[in-house]
């Protein structure tokens, strides 16, 4: 047995063997991850380069200078410079966004995989329900948004329904597919191994669907965090989106880039909680980790 | 070596009984008989090796004796009872090994014991064992995608035996191997098999194979599957593939295989030219 074992145990040492000089171990790994921030950071900065480059070279007032937004950044988060009634409104606003996607996501998963793992079961369920759920997903979101304001009134149900649908999708059509493939063998070992029934579905059908469920829940994410400033168009006070409107009315443009990017922030931040997630209860399967 | 068509071991009853067993499947182009008229006593502690080539039948042979697949005509019986569906009295190991990849090779050789609801000191102890028996102690903690493919086929053999099986099949489970570990993993089995006085079943396509590991050869041919003969291999152990009566038990079955291979052969070749 020892010959086949060589490999795994040689990449074993391997892998040891790079943490146990501390000292030139531990810099390069620093090394390498200050390269990859670095390599990162390349394009974002000659963008902002780019795009102060423009605006002085135009002469245009329809859109500030790099350095502008900044200040407008500031001002929103903590206030003291234009003390006007987006100063150091940024916490309210990114609370209010934040139930409103998780709000939505949630139900959505909650939704979404209980409904994709009986769909994936039962082909009864899927011949009743496939040609509508296939009806009504070409239907962009954004459709929706005059319907969801009668149905939910001005207000941030309709924002939260918005999200709702938008994460929706993504969730359900994934943990149909991971719950209808999987592997037919692993059902034939677990039924020769003396597993049937509920026991099945709780012991191989859910744990073999999980990564298919993860990104499902990923994209879904994503998705309810593009839908949070549709829905918040909908008349609503507060709300990174809602801010996003009101710096078009007022033609502030400063703010509508703040906005712009603290959702990216804010995104890029959820995102990377749940590809944590991912990677921890995932970390059996190798092709899965991001 | 004798030819033998029912070895009949002392009176006792066969663990493994078929008899007049046909199996054809439906599809669109119309049915296939895929096996025809297989009659087969195995019995308890036999090593038993069906042999064929591919399109023989010999995995579907042992896929309805594992109750993954029912006989359209007459019966494949386990302990005198008719086999209906997979139980943990017939532990498979698979050529691809279908491991849980989710467990780790504690988790996945424990996996029997746990469903079979024993306390949890009693899975530790078995899981331990047959862990130890494979030679698995080091990697308890690895996943299955962590190990090499000798490897995995070990946490499979184990985890049948964990499970307490009285009957091992095996649908060639070294053919994805290389040679090396492949005689190794041979040598291993053929341990566990003394160990644990297992009856195993083990289909393979290597002559060679067959007559390392079997007390008994079931040469099966092809179009319709039939059991073309089935012969005692009586090599003392352990056996010497290098030895003059191992290469002419080889020879033996080597020459009884081609035989039904030979005209199918020759006419594809006259198709080509």
């Amino acid at each position: 047995m020892a010959s086949d074992m060589n490999t795994t145990a040689q990449s074993q040492t391997v892998a040891t063997g790079d943490m146990s000089p501390a000292q030139p171990a531990l810099s390069r790994t620093f090394l390498r991850r200050l390269r990859k921030v670095g390599l990162g950071l390349i394009v974002p900065l000659t963008l902002i380069a780019f795009w102060d480059l423009m605006v002085r070279w135009t002469g245009t007032r329809l859109i500030p200078p790099p350095a502008d937004v900044l200040i407008m950044m500031w001002d929103f988060a903590f206030g003291g410079i234009y003390d006007d009634g987006f100063s150091a409104s940024l916490p309210i606003h990114l609370w209010v966004s934040l139930q409103r996607v998780y709000g939505g996501f949630l139900v959505a998963a909650l939704v979404g995989i209980p409904l994709g793992v009986a769909l994936g079961r039962s082909p009864l369920l899927r011949d009743m329900l496939d040609p509508t759920l296939s009806l009504l997903r070409p239907v962009p979101v954004t459709a929706w948004l005059p319907l969801s304001m009668i149905f939910f009134g001005l207000g941030p149900k309709s924002a939260v329904f918005l999200v709702f649908l938008g994460a929706f999708y993504p969730i359900l059509l994934n943990t149909v597919f991971g719950v209808k493939s999987v592997d037919a063998r692993l059902l034939e070992a677990a039924a020769m191994l003396g597993c049937k029934g509920s026991q099945l579905f709780r012991s191989v059908v859910l744990p073999a669907a999980t990564p298919n469920i993860f990104n499902g829940l990923r994209l879904g994410h994503g998705f309810a965090w593009i839908l949070i400033v549709v829905g918040e168009m909908t008349g609503v006070p507060e709300g990174l989106g809602a801010v996003i409107m009101d710096g078009r009315t007022l033609s502030r443009t400063d703010l509508v880039i703040t906005g712009m990017i603290v959702i990216g922030v804010t995104g890029f931040l959820s995102d990377r909680l749940i590809v944590l997630l991912n990677n921890r209860l995932l970390r059996w399967s190798p092709q899965h980790h991001v | 070596m004798s030819d033998l068509q029912n070895p009949q071991a002392a009176g006792a009853p066969p663990i493994i009984r078929i008899a007049g067993l046909n199996k054809s499947f439906e599809s669109d182009t119309g049915r296939t008989l895929a096996l025809s008229g297989i009659n087969l006593d195995i019995h308890k502690g036999e090593f038993v090796c069906l042999l064929g080539a591919s399109g023989c039948g010999k995995s579907t042979l042992l896929r309805i004796i594992a109750g993954f697949e029912t006989a359209s005509d007459g019966t494949a019986s386990v302990f005198g009872q008719p086999v209906h569906e997979p139980g943990p009295d017939r532990g498979i190991v698979f050529q691809d090994y279908a491991l849980f990849p989710w467990l780790t090779v504690h988790e996945n050789i424990a996996f029997g014991p746990k469903h079979a609801g024993m306390s949890a000191k009693e899975v530790k102890r078995i899981t331990d064992k047959f862990t130890e028996m494979v030679g698995l102690t080091a990697f308890t903690n690895h996943y299955p995608a962590q190990l090499s493919g000798g490897m995995k086929q070990r946490v499979a053999i184990a985890r049948v035996l964990a499970n307490d099986t009285d009957i091992l099949l095996m649908d060639e489970p070294f053919g994805a191997l290389d040679a090396l570990t492949r005689a190794k993993l041979q040598e291993e089995l053929l341990d566990i098999w003394r160990q644990t006085k297992l009856t195993v079943i083990f289909v393979t396509h290597s002559v060679e194979e067959a007559v390392v590991l079997a007390d008994r050869i079931v040469v099966m041919s092809a179009g319709p599957g039939r059991v073309d003969c089935d012969m005692t291999v009586d090599l003392p152990r352990p056996r010497d593939v290098s030895s003059e009566p191992f290469n002419a038990v080889r020879r033996t079955v080597a020459q009884r295989l081609s035989s039904n291979l030979a005209p199918g052969r020759r006419l594809s070749t006259g198709d080509a030219a």
